[in-house]
C-alpha cells in the first residue's frame, strides 16, 4: 500500500472527461474525483484526484486501476471490499478511504450515463 | 521531530537509573539497609523534582505519569472540596486527560466551564472571570499547548481564580524543562508534571500538591506517597525523573535558547518556501521547541507519510489522537476550518536536533507539498 502511495497510478485529471465523479468532503478530511473515457460502454481511460491520507491515495489508484478496461456494468461492480482485498487488507479505521475510492467510480459512470439521458438506478 | 509524543531518555537519567534495576532493588518500605536505599533515592529524587519549579520536596508525589497526575488533581480536588461548589473552569484546548476527566466528573454532578482562546490559542480572561463564580471549586489551564505551542498567561489565570477563593492547576506537561516555572511566584496550588517530556523514562510522572492541600486518593493500598498515592514506588522510574529535572534545571535556559533558533529558521524556511503555508499558534508566546504549520488543500497524514519516507519523523496532532480520524480540537478551538485542521502538521523539537536537520526539512517540504497539491482536487477557490 505504501508503495501505491509514494507512486500512484493515473493521478491527474481528464480535461474533457465523460464522466466524473466527486465523493467526500475536505471537511471530513477525505475527498476525491475521478474522471473516466468511455468508449464503446468500456472504459479507456481514468485519472483520480484526491484529497486525503495515504490510505486514501492509495485506494484511489487501486480503484483506478481496477475499473481501467472493465465494461461499465463490470466497473459498477467494483465493490468497496475488493478495493480493500487488492490492496492487501485495510485497518478498520481506514476502511472508508476505500469506500470512497469506489463510491467516487460508480459516480462517475453515473455521471456519464446521466449525462447520455439513460436512467440511473440510484441506490444506497 | 516529534519529541513531545516520545523523547529518548538521556544518557546521563539511564546510567543513574541502572543500579536500581539491578543491585538497588529494595523496596522503599522495607527497614533494611536495601529498602534504606531505596528510599533515599525517592527522597534525592523528590528534592530534585521540586528544585526544577522551586517547590518543597514534601509537596511532590510521583505518579505513573501525567495523565494519572491530571486525574489525581482534578478528580481528587472535585471529591474533596465538593462542599466549596461543584464548579471547574477549564480552557478549551486542555489535554485529552484533562477534558476526558472532565467529562466525567460532569457525569458526577460537577459543573464544566470550557473558557476560549483566541485565533492564536491564547486564553480569554475576560471571558475565564466571567466564568469562575463563587461555587467554583478548581481553575485548572495548561501552562502551554503541546500541539500549538502557544504559552498560557497563567500568572494572571491564578490571580484570578484566587480572587474567587478558587484553587488553581497548571498542566505542565510540555512546559516543565523548557520555560522557567515557579509555582510561588506564579501562584499554583496543583501543577502536573511529566518525566519523558524532559528526558526521563516513560510510565512516570508527578504532581505538585501545594503544602496544606488535601486531595482524595485515587489508588488506595499501603499509604505510600504521602497517602495520597498507594502503591511501591517506581523506583528506577523516579530515580530516572530525579535526574532528568535537575539536567533540565542545569541546562533549560542555553537549550531553549538554542531550540527558539532552530524553530524560527524552521518556520521562516517553511513559511518563505511552500506558498500558502502558515503559521498556527502565536509566533513570539510560543515554546521555544514547537512549530505548528499548516498546508493548505492537502491532508496532514499524506504529508507524514510523505516525510516519513525522507527520513523526517513527524506529527499532524496529538500523537494521542492520531487514532481518531477527528481534527485536533485544539485547532478547531483557535477557529481553524475542519479542512484546515486536518492539514496541519506539528513539529516538536529536541536536544538531538540539529541545524542541518532542519535545513534538510526546509529543502525538501516545498516539493512534497507540491507533490500532494499537484493530487489534491481542492483549489483556491473552493476553500473561500
Amino acid at each position: 500500500m505504501l508503495e501505491l502511495f509514494r507512486n500512484p497510478k493515473n493521478v491527474g485529471e481528464i480535461p474533457d472527461a465523460d464522466g466524473v465523479g466527486t465523493v467526500g468532503n475536505p471537511v471530513c478530511g477525505d475527498m476525491m474525483t475521478i474522471y473516466i473515457k468511455v468508449k464503446d460502454d468500456k472504459i479507456v481511460d481514468i485519472k483520480f484526484k484526491t484529497f486525503g491520507c495515504g490510505a486514501a491515495i492509495a485506494t484511489s489508484s487501486m480503484t483506478t486501476e481496477l475499473a481501467k478496461g472493465k465494461t461499465l456494468d463490470e466497473a459498477m461492480k467494483i465493490t468497496r471490499g475488493e478495493v480493500a482485498d487488492e490492496l492487501g487488507g485495510l485497518p478498520p479505521i481506514k476502511m472508508h478511504c476505500s469506500n470512497l475510492a469506489a463510491d467516487a467510480l460508480h459516480e462517475a459512470i453515473k455521471d456519464y450515463r446521466r449525462k447520455r439521458g439513460e436512467k440511473i438506478e440510484e441506490s444506497g | 521531530m516529534d519529541y513531545a509524543s516520545g523523547s529518548p531518555v538521556d544518557e546521563r537519567v539511564l546510567e543513574e537509573m541502572m543500579p536500581y534495576l539491578s543491585k538497588y532493588f529494595g523496596n522503599p518500605s522495607s527497614l533494611h539497609s536495601y529498602g534504606f536505599k531505596a528510599l533515599d533515592a525517592i527522597k534525592n529524587a523528590r528534592m530534585r523534582v521540586g528544585s526544577l519549579i522551586g517547590a518543597q520536596p514534601e509537596e511532590i508525589v510521583f505518579t505513573s505519569g501525567a495523565t494519572e497526575a491530571n486525574n489525581l488533581a482534578l478528580i481528587g480536588t472535585a471529591a474533596r472540596y465538593k462542599n466549596r461548589g461543584s464548579r471547574i473552569v477549564i480552557s478549551n484546548i486542555e489535554h485529552i486527560s484533562v477534558l476526558n476527566v472532565c467529562k466525567e466528573l460532569s457525569r458526577q454532578g460537577f459543573e464544566i466551564k470550557y473558557a476560549p482562546v483566541d485565533n492564536e490559542g491564547i486564553l480569554n480572561l475576560d471571558i475565564l472571570k466571567e466564568l469562575i463564580d463563587d461555587k467554583t471549586v478548581l481553575v485548572s489551564v495548561m501552562s502551554a499547548n503541546g500541539e500549538i505551542g502557544t504559552i498560557q498567561p497563567i500568572k494572571k489565570v491564578a490571580e484570578i481564580a484566587h480572587d474567587r477563593k478558587a484553587l488553581f492547576h497548571t498542566d505542565a506537561t510540555v512546559a516543565v524543562g523548557k520555560i522557567p516555572l515557579d509555582v510561588n511566584e506564579i501562584g499554583i496550588d496543583l501543577m502536573t508534571l511529566s518525566s519523558n517530556d524532559i528526558y526521563g523514562p516513560k510510565g512516570v510522572g508527578a504532581l505538585y500538591i501545594r503544602k496544606g492541600l488535601r486531595l482524595k486518593p485515587l489508588i488506595i493500598g499501603g499509604g505510600q506517597e504521602g497517602g495520597i498515592r498507594s502503591g511501591t514506588e517506581n523506583v528506577p522510574g523516579i530515580v530516572g525523573m530525579g535526574k532528568a529535572a535537575e539536567l533540565a534545571k542545569v541546562e533549560m535556559n542555553g537549550e531553549a535558547e538554542r531550540l527558539t533558533r532552530l524553530r524560527d529558521r524552521l518556520i521562516k524556511g517553511i513559511l518563505d518556501s511552500v506558498p500558502e503555508s502558515y503559521l498556527n499558534g502565536h509566533p513570539i508566546h510560543r515554546l521555544p521547541n514547537n512549530a505548528n504549520i499548516r498546508f493548505s488543500y492537502i491532508e496532514g497524514e499524506s504529508l507524514l507519510l510523505s516525510l516519513d519516507e525522507l527520513g523526517v519523523y513527524l506529527s499532524s496532532g496529538s500523537a494521542c489522537a492520531a487514532k481518531t480520524l477527528e481534527p485536533s480540537h485544539v485547532l478547531l478551538a483557535i477557529g481553524l476550518k475542519h479542512e484546515e485542521a486536518h492539514g496541519s502538521l506539528v513539529f516538536t523539537l529536541g536536544k538531538y536536533n540539529t541545524e542541518e536537520q532542519i535545513d534538510y526539512v526546509i529543502k525538501q517540504m516545498p516539493g512534497v507539498v507540491k507533490r500532494l497539491r499537484d493530487m489534491s482536487p481542492l483549489t483556491p477557490k473552493e476553500l473561500m
